[in-house]
Formats: C-alpha cells, sequence, structure tokens
C-alpha cells in the first residue's frame, strides 16, 4: 500500500500554531506512507493539481490530507482523488485546523497532537475500502410547511419552475403574520395589498395543493422519497360546500370566542373567517366556544347555510402526500406580555403588544382601522412605545435582538399621527437598529416629520393613574428618571420559536439552537439549507427575519431545490450501515434502535430472519452497529476495524 | 465635567471591583433601567447607570469621590431590574466599602449612621433605636433632627429608652469579631 500525506498550511491558520515541516517529516517514518509534503494552500488549484501528480507520480493509491474540517473540503478532496483515478473514499481528511490549530495555543503539544492525528488518519485510510454510490429515482414533488410569506414565496417559485407543491398551513388561512399587518416599513404600503395577489396566485396555481388548517403528523423517508403524513383537522365545515359568504359568523350566538388572527384584540365568533381577504375563505367552528359543542345544542349555523356545509361530526383526516424535498417556514411567535410583569401587560387593559397595535391600524381589524383604548374606547392621544420589550433580555432568557421591532415601532408611530394629528408619540430605545435599504431615512423620518419624540433608555415600570398609565423609565443622554402620562402603551414584544419547533425538528431530523430556532447549514454560505440534504429553511424559523428576508429566503429555499431536481436521479452516499448475514443471528435489536426505520427483516431462502438494511433510507448514524450484539452490521467506511485501526495507531504507540 | 482621558484605562480599579464584588461591569450594555427605577436617583449626582459606565472606562476617583455611592440605600431594584443580570446594588455597595476604605467618604453624615448602626448591632445584638438616634445626632451635629418625632414615637411604644435584651448577644458580636478578624488578615 502505497500512502501519500498532504498536510496544509492554511496560509498562518494552521502553520501558525502547528510546525507542519515536523508533521511531514514524523509522518514520512510511518510504515505504509511512501510520501508526505506540506503546502500553502492545499484546496487551491495548485494545491490539488499537487496531489493528481503525485499520485501519478509517486504511484499512491491512498491520500491522507490533514488540513481543515472534512465539512469543509473533503468533497474537494475526494472529487480530486478521483480525477487522478482512485476510488473516492481511498480519501481521508485529518482535521488540524478546527481540532487542534485554531483550539490550542502550545506549538510544541500542538505539532505532537497533529502528528497523532495524521498517524490515525493513515491508519484508517490503510483500512479503506473502495466504495461505490448507486443512483435513486427522485420524487420531484416539494413540501412547503408554512404558508406565511416566506413559505408562499417558495411554493410560488417550486410551481412556476415546473414543480408540484404541497403547501400545509397551520391555521385556517394562509398569510401568516404578514397578513395582520396593516402597512409595511420603509415604504408604508399596505401589507394585504401587496400580499393579497400572492396568496391569490398560491390558491389558484396549478402546480400548488393546499391544505389549511393542516398539521404535519409524520414524515418518513429521505432525499428525493419522503412520505408525509398530514392532519387535515376537523373544522366542522365542508370546505367544499362552504363558498365564505359568512352568514354564519352573522348569526352565531356565542359572540365571546378567542380571536387568534387579532391576538385577542377583541372577541370573535365561535364560527368565523378570520379576515376579509382569507385563503381558503371558508369558516371553521372553534369547538371550546361553539354552543353546540358546549351546551349540547344550538345548531344555528347549520340552519343558517344556505350550503348546508355543517358538520357538527367531522373528525380529523389523515393524508399521506410523497414528496423529494421540504422547505420549513413555520415562522415565530411572540413572547407573552406577562412574562414582563413590571410592564402590566395583561393586568392593564391599554398596554398592548406591538401586533395588537397592528390590529387597530388596519382597515380590517375589530376597529376598522380607528385607534381605540381598549378599556374605554376612547382615543389615546398619547402613545408609548417601549422596544425591547423581553428582546436583549438575559434575565428573562431573550439575549438577542428580535430583527425588526425598531423599524415596525418607527412605522406605527408615524401611522399614528397619520390617524391622530393632534396625538404625541414616544418612543423608548436602547439602539435604533435599521441597516436595511432606505430603513435609517425612515426612522429619522419619523422624529424629523412626525415630531416623534425617541427616548434613549428602557422602561423599568409601568403603573395606572387614573385613566392614565405612569411610564417611568430613563432618559441615559441626559442621565436622568424621566415620566410620562400616557393613553397607550405598546410594546415591542420580543420574537421567540413556535411552542411545537424543537418538537417539528426532531421530526424533520434538523438541528436547533438553544431558543428553538432552526440551524442553517453554514451561517454564511449554506444559509437556506439544512444538515439533513432535502430539508431546507425559509423565513423567521431560522431567526427573527423581516419581510424582505424572508421573501429572500424563501426564493433561495426555492432555487435550491430546483437544482436539487434538475435531474432525474440523485446519487447515493455509499457510506451506510450493511449487515453480514453469515455473521447476523437475527435478534433484530437493530431494528428497534434504527431512528430512520432503515433496517427490515429478511428471510433467507434456508428460512433464516437476518436483518436487511434499506441503503436508501439509512442515514449512517451508526447506531445500530453499536447495537449489534455480534458486529455483523457495520457501517461503511467506518467499519469497527477502521475505527480499532485508528485507535490503536494513537494509543499503541 | 472635565474630558476624561481615556488613553489609559485603570484596569486595576476594574479589577479589584469584579473581584469583590464577584460581578462583571462589562455585561452592562447602558440600557438605562437601573437608573429607570432608582427610587433615590434625584439625590444622586451621577445616575447608577453612569456610575456603571465610569466604572466600565475605570474613573476610580470620580467614582470613589462621589455622592452617589453613598446616598444608595440599596433597595435593590437596579439588580431586579437589570436585563443583563448584574447586581448593581452589590457593584454600589463594593463600590462604597472601597471608597470607605480610601478614607474618602463624600458623604459623611451617612457614613456616620452606618457606623452607629452597626456598633448598636454589635452591642445589644440588635438596634437600640434610641441611642442609635442621639449617638447620631449629636456626632453629626444635628441635634434636633427629628426630635419633635420623639413623644408620638415614644408614646406609641415604637421605640423604647432602655435597649431590649435578647437571647445570644454575645454570638452577634462574635460575628463582628469574626469578621474584623478575617480583614485584619487579609490585611485590610
Amino acid at each position: 500500500m502505497r500512502v501519500g500525506v498532504f498536510i496544509c498550511h492554511c496560509g498562518n491558520n494552521i502553520a501558525g500554531t502547528i510546525d507542519v515541516a515536523r508533521v511531514a517529516e514524523e509522518t514520512r517514518k510511518i510504515p505504509g506512507v511512501v510520501y508526505a509534503t506540506t503546502y500553502m494552500y492545499t484546496c487551491s488549484e495548485p494545491g490539488q493539481e499537487e496531489i493528481k501528480e503525485a499520485i501519478k507520480r509517486e504511484g499512491l493509491d491512498r491520500v491522507v490530507v490533514a488540513a481543515c474540517s472534512p465539512r469543509m473540503h473533503e468533497m474537494t478532496f475526494r472529487r480530486t482523488v478521483e480525477k487522478a483515478g482512485l476510488n473516492r473514499y481511498f480519501f481521508e481528511m485529518a482535521n488540524i485546523r478546527e481540532h487542534i490549530s485554531w483550539v490550542g495555543e502550545d506549538k510544541e503539544f500542538n505539532t505532537r497532537k497533529a502528528i497523532d492525528v495524521v498517524r490515525m488518519a493513515v491508519a484508517k485510510v490503510m483500512q479503506n475500502r473502495p466504495l461505490f454510490s448507486s443512483s435513486f429515482k427522485i420524487n420531484k414533488r416539494v413540501l412547503v410547511m408554512g404558508g406565511g410569506v416566506a413559505g408562499m414565496q417558495a411554493a410560488l417559485d417550486c410551481a412556476d419552475g415546473g414543480l408540484e407543491v404541497v403547501i400545509v398551513e397551520k391555521s385556517q388561512s394562509i398569510g401568516g403574520m404578514m397578513a395582520r399587518l396593516d402597512k409595511t416599513f420603509p415604504t408604508i404600503d399596505c401589507s394585504i395589498c401587496i400580499l393579497g395577489p400572492k396568496m391569490v396566485d398560491v390558491a389558484q396555481h396549478e402546480k400548488i395543493k393546499l391544505y389549511a388548517y393542516s398539521e404535519i403528523d409524520e414524515i418518513k423517508g429521505y432525499v428525493g422519497n419522503y412520505q408525509v403524513k398530514i392532519r387535515k383537522k376537523a373544522t366542522y365545515v365542508d370546505w367544499s360546500k362552504c363558498t365564505g359568504c359568512g352568514a354564519c359568523m352573522e348569526k352565531c350566538p356565542s359572540k365571546n370566542a378567542y380571536d387568534y388572527f387579532n391576538f385577542g384584540v377583541a372577541p370573535t365568533k365561535a364560527i368565523n373567517i378570520p379576515f376579509p381577504q382569507a385563503i381558503p375563505k371558508k369558516a371553521k367552528i372553534d369547538p371550546n366556544y361553539c354552543r353546540q359543542f358546549t351546551k349540547g345544542k344550538c345548531g344555528v349555523c347549520a340552519k343558517i347555510c344556505p350550503t348546508k356545509a355543517i358538520d357538527y361530526e367531522m373528525k380529523d383526516e389523515i393524508i399521506t402526500e410523497e414528496v423529494g424535498a421540504i422547505i420549513v417556514a413555520t415562522g415565530y411567535s411572540l413572547i407573552d406580555m406577562d412574562m414582563l410583569p413590571e410592564y402590566g401587560g395583561g393586568r392593564y387593559p391599554d398596554v398592548i403588544s406591538g401586533i395588537q397595535y397592528e390590529r387597530l391600524l388596519n382597515a380590517s381589524g375589530p376597529t376598522a382601522g380607528h385607534i381605540e383604548r381598549p378599556s374605554d374606547h376612547e382615543e389615546p392621544k398619547t402613545i408609548v412605545f417601549v422596544s425591547c420589550a423581553g428582546s436583549r433580555d438575559k434575565s428573562i432568557g431573550i439575549p438577542y435582538c428580535s430583527n425588526f421591532c425598531c423599524m415596525y415601532i418607527a412605522k406605527q408611530a408615524i401611522l399614528t399621527k397619520d390617524h391622530i394629528s393632534d396625538s404625541q408619540s414616544y418612543v423608548f430605545y436602547m439602539d435604533i437598529r435599521s441597516p436595511g435599504k432606505g430603513y435609517d431615512e425612515f426612522t429619522r423620518r419619523a422624529q424629523e416629520e412626525y415630531g416623534v419624540h425617541y427616548i434613549r433608555g428602557r422602561v423599568s415600570r409601568i403603573y395606572p393613574k387614573g385613566k392614565k398609565l405612569v411610564v417611568r423609565g430613563a432618559d441615559t443622554l441626559l442621565g436622568t428618571q424621566v415620566e410620562i402620562e400616557a393613553d397607550l402603551v405598546v410594546l415591542a414584544t420580543a420574537v421567540i420559536s413556535n411552542k411545537d419547533a424543537a418538537y417539528m425538528a426532531e421530526k424533520l431530523h434538523i438541528s436547533y439552537d438553544t431558543f428553538g430556532f432552526y440551524v442553517e447549514s453554514h451561517p454564511k454560505l449554506r444559509p437556506v439549507e439544512t444538515n439533513t440534504s432535502g430539508v431546507f429553511l425559509a423565513g423567521a424559523c431560522q431567526g427573527p427575519k423581516d419581510i424582505p428576508a424572508s421573501v429572500g429566503q424563501g426564493s433561495a429555499a426555492a432555487s435550491k431545490i430546483l437544482a436539487l431536481f434538475s435531474g432525474e436521479t440523485l446519487e447515493s452516499d455509499p457510506a451506510v450501515a450493511r449487515v453480514n448475514i453469515n455473521a447476523c443471528v437475527g435478534c433484530l435489536k437493530c431494528v428497534k434502535t434504527c431512528p430512520f426505520g432503515a433496517i427490515k427483516e429478511k428471510e433467507l431462502r434456508d428460512g433464516r430472519v437476518v436483518a436487511d438494511v434499506i441503503e436508501t433510507v439509512c442515514a449512517g448514524c451508526g447506531v445500530c452497529t453499536s447495537t449489534c450484539p455480534c458486529g455483523a452490521i457495520q457501517l461503511q467506511h467506518f467499519t469497527d476495524n477502521q475505527i480499532l485501526a485508528e485507535v490503536n495507531a494513537l494509543c499503541l504507540i | 465635567m472635565d474630558a476624561i482621558n481615556l488613553t489609559i484605562i485603570d484596569r486595576n480599579f476594574i479589577e479589584l471591583v469584579k473581584k469583590e464584588s464577584g460581578e462583571n461591569p462589562y455585561l452592562c450594555y447602558q440600557c438605562g433601567n437601573c437608573t429607570a427605577g432608582c427610587p433615590y436617583t434625584t439625590f444622586f449626582d451621577y445616575p447608577v447607570s453612569q456610575i456603571m459606565r465610569l466604572l466600565q472606562t475605570g474613573q476610580k476617583d470620580i467614582i470613589l469621590n462621589s455622592r452617589a455611592i453613598w446616598v444608595c440605600a440599596t433597595c435593590e431594584t437596579c439588580t431586579t431590574r437589570c436585563p443583563c443580570q448584574i447586581d448593581v446594588a452589590h457593584i454600589m455597595d463594593t463600590l462604597r466599602i472601597i471608597a470607605r476604605r480610601e478614607n474618602r467618604v463624600s458623604e459623611k453624615d451617612i457614613k456616620l449612621f452606618y457606623d452607629e448602626f452597626l456598633s448598636s448591632m454589635a452591642k445589644y445584638g440588635r438596634i437600640y433605636e434610641l441611642g442609635l438616634l442621639l449617638g447620631y445626632n449629636i456626632k453629626s451635629g444635628h441635634i434636633m433632627t427629628d426630635a419633635d418625632l420623639g413623644p408620638k414615637v415614644l408614646t406609641k411604644g415604637k421605640i423604647h429608652f432602655l435597649p431590649k435584651k435578647i437571647k445570644g448577644r454575645d454570638k452577634v458580636s462574635k460575628i463582628f469579631e469574626r469578621f474584623k478578624d478575617r480583614t485584619r488578615r487579609d490585611g485590610r
């Protein structure tokens, strides 16, 4: 066996704290190594040429590159050795950058550790076997989870690109958070006026199938071939008959249902259509408030419905859809105001959240666009906006910035002046974060043209005084305490992930951070991919994001899928588990432990039962190999022998 | 205020406060919530958020000569409100202790009250209010301060002529002894 080792300087990244020349020198002494050299940037084109030439010149049949993480460049070098005629699995990468040079300062120690790591890689590569990937057919349909603006954009782009799309939306209508907004910054164009046409496009696109008021029950499969179980939740209204006329909503006697769409600004009816532009524009019964469900008798809506669409006996329905890729665009939530007891949101009716104020401003909201105090329906004259209500607050576990509050507060303050010309708005802020195009000019305009008074400081306390609310805060620029007697206080409540974000992540096998936001594959270079191939991210489920960024990400995710589906087949990864049927005793423990359901039992011709791996489903996690009592199931490219060779190289010398 | 020279930041002072308080002043991002809630900020020469900023820039002299660190009542509203979870009141306390150690007391009366309070504690195991008031009034020279309240509180039984005898007086004074021993050992 003739192993060649290439040690990368990576500029100073590696050579700065590792004596690469000594690593090469020591490497040459390892039995089997016939060639070892160092190179400034091994990943560069001349660096790769050097590898190819050395393979021919020195007759190498195995290659080790000691450089960065395999996540960076393993594929690069696999292609390099393949071009030089070797099987791509006759290559190993020793990570001496992320694991050594970047984390240790002691050059002597680092160098010794690097030698050990290279020795392990050499031992492993000498045990490697050639592996070949097979190709499999793909199902070119796309599942989009979430019908907010990000999901809609992704769906439309995929559909326009010729792919069939299935949208699953949790609530009754698509549109998401954007459908609730009144105007959008920094142009103050009407939110639903620009979103509405997109919603209609989604509804009318022949390639898009929409499941509203539905949830994902189960996801099985792998890139190119997913089976998704969708639960169509019972709406108690037959949507094939419902025309959205709204007669039921008018006559419904249960008037105190919680209005999820309006964030509880005002109550709604137990049967309702959330907003005039809803898509689908169909009614739904809330069984927690409907008298037919709570008291067992009523039936007013069933009587009034001209198309006889009401069905109190309706049950959830499970539908299975087959898709090849998934776009996760599940959006975000906002904290409850109870998390900030010093501000009294929830206790004092005139302390409301930003999204509630948005509904008060909105012409299709509960007040038909007239700003009223929730307590006495009077027009407020002094309005205080509190930014960072929960954001950037480690004490409640939200250290991050919610991204778009600075901008929407400026917008709401401007709109307030438009609605009530003799009003005065105040904004408490810590920093004004307005780095987008035209954003800073917008916040300046609020102050210069609309006379919004910005106060640099946080609010300590809000308490009632007669009909007013006293807002006690600081003006740190003046270095004093300040007090405002307000009629209405608007809290820019912090953005958080959805309650079931972690649960969904586990179903999708994708990672999420401490706060429940989904983690992209690379924060800069792979911003819409996840570490699970075939699953992509769009919108605020990945982190707080405004509309332009969400739309951009939706389109980006769609373009990734269009590229993925540009061929008829995909190549499978051969580094999967394989069963040695001669050693398998048929205990089938592996079947139970496999988290992907990739192992099935198989009866051989002699009647013996053994485990059998479905290659395309196996994700190569290795759980089965550590479960198998007789070592019969082995993960290719990470076999027991290969790993033991590494351990021996490290421990026996 | 004169221009503050930031060329050399007094790291030793910052480290000292860090060590003695166990708090990291660099967690502060100057939101001003401590000042916003402070009930005594009217009487401060520097509001508490500015004390934090002065501390971040190592302005030892300004801080230790300030009135604010003495007027602070340690009500801990700042600590409760701080989104960065800094125990601001504890930092104020620490600054007061350092100022005292360096004999820089900008508010002599407040120091005197602390001293009288603690010596009353050491002596009687709990506060002997009348003794404390008389001691403070005489030593501070404000002999008649609150004297008009005397008859009222005496007749209502709020304060007593003689100190209350409580159990374990000696144990309380031992706490004071232990503290004195330790500060002596630490070389303060």
